[in-house]
């Protein structure tokens, strides 16, 4: 009844019986999550740091196999830095900068990504799924031994809900039998197939694309591939209509056919055949061990809304998008870090329950950027009509003698975070001439500064930025952290938060996005603007 | 040259020597079969789009083409 549905790589909180199991009457949680993936591990650590108790139930005990979520971006490891497990997935994780691309057998050109300096963390790293996941729950089980209130819970499956007026009663089957157990609010974290919005009845509407990838992890024997990422338009080899290779650590490369939508999953599964499209693509002689394989299809589609009273849904529940771009796991963890403060915020009665609608309003635009893109994406990687294939391949043709035709390749535009522009929560713009990156509703550019770097010093609370001047006097009095900071017209810092001015104080929210900055604030610009960013407004 | 907002699309005569215009782009298509054509199009399509490099300006080519057209 409660049999795995795939296998476990890390078999990380196993069953044990919880005294939820033997109470007389459902016992109340303030926060229940259902599903261990990566986001509803990093809402659990976010919530536990905050000293929310949070129990995470999910129907496995572990994180299943498969590299998957392979590619996390910058805004990713910033969140998980704040969250203080960042260290182990940069030291572990592979970082590349080349990237080549084909068309046929010739290479059309190669792209070096070069990224901005000044940042504390790379643009982006390659880890297996199942290692980011262990590096969230090693924290995790580090937060418990420091007294956050966290519980996982394995083999604890959902049954059914049901929306209470002040919260949420669930049925929940075990190896041992059923029990019931209550929340005040329930994340639903269980991922693009999510048993929950089915139980609710809610629709996840969008676009099927009719089209079938083959993943094979494969550890090189002897061959020393290079660490850049490949990718063919219909390469020669035939041996999928497209085909990427990307390198993960231990000497494991991911290599990723598009094989077309009418196959037979069993067959083209079975290891004689995808050995036969490996061999024609590496050629006969290079020796490889098969690790994983998998076949994939996907949709773009998203929830209407991620906010259903007392139920809130992030990561793939909520929204699913085409692997290309890296923008599935990537914009989970980014719904994790919008959520958990505005929950823990009206948890403790510092918000009002609005202060979740502008989760649903913030992340909802950021799904649809992130499906936009990789839509484009996929409809530039497998065209859907012959006058497409045509541009497509006039595009590619163009791209090989002359560099304008480059940037119109699209073979995934790389998650970059959202930002709020029409955010209710946003205050005032009022550093004329400041930089438009560091706008009100952006995610805050990290910077080296005297004392570290910026985001560290943030953390993760409303802070008050002042740069290159003070705070007006009482500020230190509305529950703000203040940070001084003094920066140079030419430093990565000034060049990110001061433009052409000498000096501003930015109002930035605990998911580090900027609320509002000024060049020159009052204490009440300050406070109006606080009170908007916590949804009072 | 009569006045014009800087990113109006020119829809009036702009091309000199349009008799010896014409015959050069249609010779370009010379002993081309049909599909061979329609790629070289796009080719030059995505060439003088990035020379323009205006989005109204193409925006407005791309709806000035659209509507001259007859289904055939």
């Amino acid at each position: 009844m409660l049999d795995d549905r795939y296998p476990l790589e890390y078999r990380l909180y196993p069953y044990a019986r919880s005294t939820d199991q033997d109470a007389a009457t459902p016992v109340r949680h303030p926060v229940v999550i259902m599903g261990g993936g990566p986001v509803g591990l990093a809402c659990a650590l976010d919530l536990g740091l905050k000293n929310v108790p949070v129990v995470l139930l999910d129907d496995h005990e572990g994180p299943g196999q498969g590299s998957r979520a392979l590619c996390f971006a910058k805004r990713t490891l910033e969140i998980a830095n704040r969250l203080g497990c960042a260290g182990p997935m940069v030291a572990r994780g592979v970082v590349w900068n080349l990237g080549k691309v084909f068309h046929e057998d010739r290479k059309v050109y190669e792209f070096n990504l070069l990224p901005e300096d000044g940042h504390e963390l790379p643009a982006f790293i390659n880890l297996q799924q199942p290692e980011f996941e262990r590096f969230v729950i090693d924290r995790i089980r580090a937060a418990q031994s420091a007294g956050a209130p966290i519980t996982l819970r394995g083999k604890n499956r959902v049954e059914a809900v049901q929306q209470l007026p002040d919260g949420v009663a669930l049925e929940v089957l075990t190896p041992e039998g059923p029990y019931k157990l209550e929340a005040d609010w329930v994340i639903g974290c269980d991922g693009a197939g999510s048993p929950l919005r089915k139980m609710m009845g809610l629709g996840f509407e969008g676009r099927v694309f009719e089209d079938s990838f083959l993943i094979a992890d494969i550890r090189m024997k002897n061959e020393s591939f290079p660490t850049e990422r490949w990718f063919w338009f219909e390469p020669s080899h035939k041996a999928g209509a497209s085909t990427l290779l990307h390198k993960q650590p231990d000497g494991v490369w991911r290599v990723d056919f598009q094989i077309g939508w009418d196959v037979d999953r069993t067959e083209e599964l079975k290891e004689p055949n995808v050995r036969k499209r490996l061999d024609a693509m590496l050629g006969a002689d290079v020796e490889y061990d098969l690790v994983w394989t998998s076949i994939y299809t996907f949709q773009c589609r998203r929830m209407t809304d991620f906010r259903h009273g007392r139920v809130l849904f992030a990561g793939d529940s909520a929204h699913q998008v085409s692997p290309f771009g890296a923008r599935g796991a990537n914009s989970g963890i980014q719904d994790a870090d919008n959520l958990c403060w505005k929950l823990a915020a009206v948890i403790a009665g510092e918000a009002p329950e609005a202060l979740l609608d502008s989760y649903s309003f913030e992340r909802q635009a950021a799904a649809d950027e992130n499906i936009l893109n990789s839509t484009r994406s996929t409809d530039f990687i497998t065209p859907k009509s012959e006058v497409s294939h045509m541009f497509r391949n006039a595009v590619l043709d163009l791209a090989e003698h002359h560099a304008f035709a480059r940037p119109l390749v699209n073979s995934g535009r790389l998650s970059t975070p959202a930002t709020h522009d029409d955010s209710p929560l946003n205050g005032p713009d009022a550093v004329t001439g400041a930089p438009e990156r560091t706008r009100p509703g952006s995610p805050c550019a990290d910077a080296p500064g005297e004392e570290g770097y910026l985001l560290r010093r943030l953390g993760g609370m409303f802070t008050l930025l002042a740069l290159n001047c003070k705070v007006p006097s009482g500020a230190d009095a509305l529950g703000c952290a203040v940070v001084d900071m003094a920066c140079s017209p030419e430093g990565a810092l000034g060049q990110r938060y001061l433009g052409t001015r000498g000096q501003a104080i930015y109002l930035i929210r605990p998911d580090q996005h900027v609320a509002a900055r000024w060049e020159a604030p009052t204490l009440s610009d300050i406070s109006e603007a606080l009170e908007r960013a916590k949804g009072k407004v | 040259m009569p006045d014009r907002p800087q990113s109006a699309l020119v829809t009036m005569p702009n091309i000199p020597d349009p008799d010896g215009f014409y015959s050069e782009l249609i010779a370009l298509h010379d002993g081309r079969s049909a599909q061979d054509s329609a790629a070289l199009n796009a080719r030059l399509i995505l060439l003088l789009a990035n020379h323009i490099g205006d989005r109204d300006v193409l925006r407005a080519a791309m709806e000035a083409a659209a509507d001259s057209g007859h289904a055939r």
